[in-house]
């Protein structure tokens, strides 16, 4: 796999199946459905104040899950590219559009921390890069995290520039 | 959060973290309100440099300034990012949990 920036956009290319298929899975990978862990860590609590905390949940949550929603959709649409079968993925390349930079780390950081939540890892987990091979459903996820992670310094890295002040 | 963009940050940087100087508002009377505090706390998920390029987005740091919360986050556990009143400290709140920060409001007591 190789990764890089040509002109206005992200560009992923020699992309072996395994990887296309992890790359694929980024919208399902940011469902908390089923797992109390990963909502809750998704919409956390704003504050030890049940009066905000009951504010928050009625007009600020649904404000998140449309945020959240839009950048998933936009990096789904983005994996359209890879749509085909396992034979016709192989040395695929997926071109991230630049303006689509933002979605994408913020649906790769929903991904991550779902994954996170649902198996629980340890933070000794999260840091040893160097687990392998993958055995089991858990071992998966844990690559997942961090190969998703490694995309979210790469695009970190491109928009370095770019980093903007925040409105007073 | 990640060790891995621990190292890489911590390469160039000495071993000890400073505190990091607290943003203050200061807006006549709204100063006498009950003061409110926005902290971050760590999540080992998150990577130190997406954490550090949210707090430059999000409050305007420079980068180093935004590196020292981050730093202070990892090692400590949680930082105060500004304090100030109510009605700003929930936006910046919000605005934290857009960026999937795991951010309170509190009030200082």
């Amino acid at each position: 796999m190789e990764i890089c920036r040509q002109d206005d956009a992200l560009q992923i290319s020699d992309l072996d199946p395994f990887l296309a298929e992890l790359l694929r899975q980024i919208p399902q990978s940011t469902s908390p459905d089923g797992a109390p862990a990963a909502e809750a860590r998704l919409f956390s609590r704003p504050s030890a104040e049940k009066e905000i905390c009951a504010e928050w949940k009625n007009y600020v949550e649904p404000e998140l899950r449309r945020l959240f929603r839009t950048a998933t959709e936009t990096v789904a649409a983005d994996l359209t590219q890879l749509n085909g079968n396992e034979k016709s993925l192989r040395n695929r390349t997926l071109r991230i559009p630049v303006e689509h930079a933002e979605a994408w780390l913020n649906t790769l950081n929903q991904a991550r921390l779902v994954i996170a939540a649902k198996y629980n890892f340890s933070e000794e987990e999260l840091n040893d890069h160097d687990r392998s091979p993958i055995g089991s459903r858990r071992d998966l996820g844990l690559f997942q995290v961090n190969f998703y992670g490694f995309l979210q310094e790469f695009i970190l890295r491109e928009l370095g520039g770019q980093v903007g002040s925040a409105p007073d | 959060m990640s060790a891995v963009s621990a190292v890489q940050l911590e390469k160039g940087s000495t071993s000890t973290v400073e505190a990091p100087v607290r943003e203050k508002e200061t807006q006549g009377e709204e100063e006498l309100d009950v003061p409110w505090q926005v902290v971050v706390h760590n999540d080992p998920v998150n990577l130190m440099s997406y954490v550090t390029m949210v707090f430059q987005r999000v409050f305007g740091y420079p980068r180093e300034k935004a590196e020292l919360h981050m730093l202070e986050v990892h090692h400590k556990g949680r930082s105060i990012l500004w304090s100030g009143v109510r009605e700003p400290a929930e936006f910046y709140v919000q605005q934290l949990h857009g960026y999937l920060l795991l951010a309170t409001l509190e009030k200082v007591v």
